[in-house]
């Protein structure tokens, strides 16, 4: 394989790789951030308490949490052929990945909101705030370095299982690095996808972590 | 006028029901400085709780110039919270949000426009000592800067009640005196009920011109500050004054 052969495909595999996780992200938040802000108003001690809610919710989440990843993207195989027509590439990784990390991100979601802290809640409300603005003007605002945190483990831990999701033909760097290190011997390619995804790793560290740095404020 | 009549509070506990107030009745003038002073478990907490709503008390009445707060539908509760102003122990600021905005906030929770509110937010800072921080963060002041952005902010919205919670247990002395102070200077120009809950005598006797005494639950003496504290007529009164052990 000559050198732009080389670059094409790892620049390839790199794209892939970029694309699912923001991908699986975006889907991913939009489905999980809302049920993560659900889990944490329903609790029994939250602002909107429903216990049966609560509970099943719960459970759901940590049943689905308990299964290991490569397993359920192998079982969600015949489900992602149905939603996005397909169970090989991007598309069907992108669509494991997220429903995956949904619980995952839901559980982000909670942790960061919960840790906003009760007694300054409790002044909100004796300044006559409704429950809808202690959650946006309160919740989220208090909370949002540890959501954006949140985003941070969520995009990296993607980029683990988007490798992983590449031992079954998802696309992207771990795709690559199987396909020509492991199967074919080209330890070369591997290597380079390994410092490739290394990189986007501390990448995606550092450009968030300075943005956290920039938004909080409590320290 | 604020009036507490036949407040009681119980707690189911373990150890069976724990009656936190009892009976507890209370009339303050417009404009009244008070301190409220007792030991630890003595119910100052229960009651600063259900002075400021948070808390339902089992019986009785909480009522501004004839208003019971109590009876009031949860829409109106709203309305009602913003005649009392809180300043709790800790502060309890927004961490998120500047000076500005943090004094700002009860007013921002009424679609308040900033030019309707602008001058007045600017002119509690300058009231509290604290111009040219109105772009700082809590985490960027001290201990006593935060109190007093965190009295600024009960003051915003005009309360006919000011309630103050052990407001200086967590300042030194010299700060302790600069905020006091500041709590005489805001009794002068404004006409709110001032009531500070505390354990610490020498708040109640530099600041307070009256000076109820709680104990077990109950108001057990009440009056001006120079005669509790000249003539106590209660044991625990005694007690608190050093005067027994």
């Amino acid at each position: 394989m000559s050198n732009t052969q080389l670059f094409e495909l790892l620049s390839e595999g790199l794209i892939d790789s970029i694309w699912i996780i923001l991908g699986s992200s975006l889907v991913a938040y939009v489905f999980g951030f809302p049920l993560g802000v659900l889990i944490t108003l329903t609790r029994k001690d939250g602002l909107y308490p429903k216990p049966v809610l609560s509970l099943g919710l719960n459970r759901g989440i940590n049943v689905f949490r308990s299964i290991p990843f490569y397993i359920l993207v192998v079982a969600l195989m015949p489900l992602s052929r149905f939603v996005v027509g397909t169970s090989l590439g991007i598309k069907a990784t992108i669509f494991s990945l997220s429903v995956g990390a949904i619980p995952f991100v839901a559980r982000l979601v909670e942790s960061a909101l919960l840790e906003v802290d009760q007694d300054m809640i409790e002044s909100v409300i004796t300044m006559g705030a409704t429950k809808l603005q202690i959650v946006t003007k309160v919740l989220f605002r208090e909370a949002l370095p540890q959501l954006v945190q949140g985003l941070s483990i969520t995009m990296i831990m993607l980029v683990g299982y988007s490798a992983m999701a590449g031992l079954m033909g998802g696309g992207g760097l771990g795709d690559i690095a199987i396909r020509y290190g492991y199967y074919r011997y080209n330890y070369t390619i591997m290597y380079y996808a390994l410092i490739i995804l290394v990189v986007l790793v501390e990448f995606i560290q550092t450009t968030i972590g300075l943005i956290v740095k920039k938004i909080d404020k409590r320290n | 006028m604020i009036e507490i009549k036949g407040l009681s509070k119980t707690f189911k506990t373990a150890n069976g029901t724990l009656l936190a107030l009892d009976n507890v009745n209370l009339t303050l003038q417009a404009g009244e400085l008070v301190g409220i002073i007792g030991m630890s478990g003595a119910g100052k907490t229960t009651l600063l709780r259900c002075l400021s709503l948070l808390e339902r008390p089992d019986s009785g009445e909480i009522s501004i110039d004839h208003l019971n707060l109590l009876a009031a539908r949860d829409d109106r509760m709203r309305e009602y919270r913003q005649k009392i102003g809180v300043v709790f122990q800790g502060n309890q600021l927004l961490k998120q949000r500047n000076v500005y905005n943090n004094i700002a906030f009860p007013l921002t929770l009424r679609n308040g426009k900033k030019e309707n509110y602008d001058e007045k937010i600017k002119r509690l800072i300058a009231l509290v000592g604290l111009s040219g921080k109105e772009y700082s963060y809590p985490s960027q002041l001290s201990g006593g800067q935060k109190q007093r952005v965190s009295i600024a902010r009960a003051l915003a919205s005009e309360p006919d009640l000011l309630l103050l919670d052990e407001p200086t247990s967590a300042l030194d002395s010299i700060t302790t005196r600069a905020f006091l102070d500041l709590l005489k200077e805001i009794h002068q120009k404004t006409n709110a009920t001032i009531v500070i809950i505390t354990h610490e005598l020498s708040v109640v006797e530099k600041v307070c011109e009256k000076v109820v005494v709680i104990d077990d639950g109950k108001f057990i003496e009440e009056g001006s500050v120079a005669d509790i504290f000249n003539h106590p007529k209660h044991k625990t009164t005694r007690l608190l004054l050093g005067l027994e052990d």
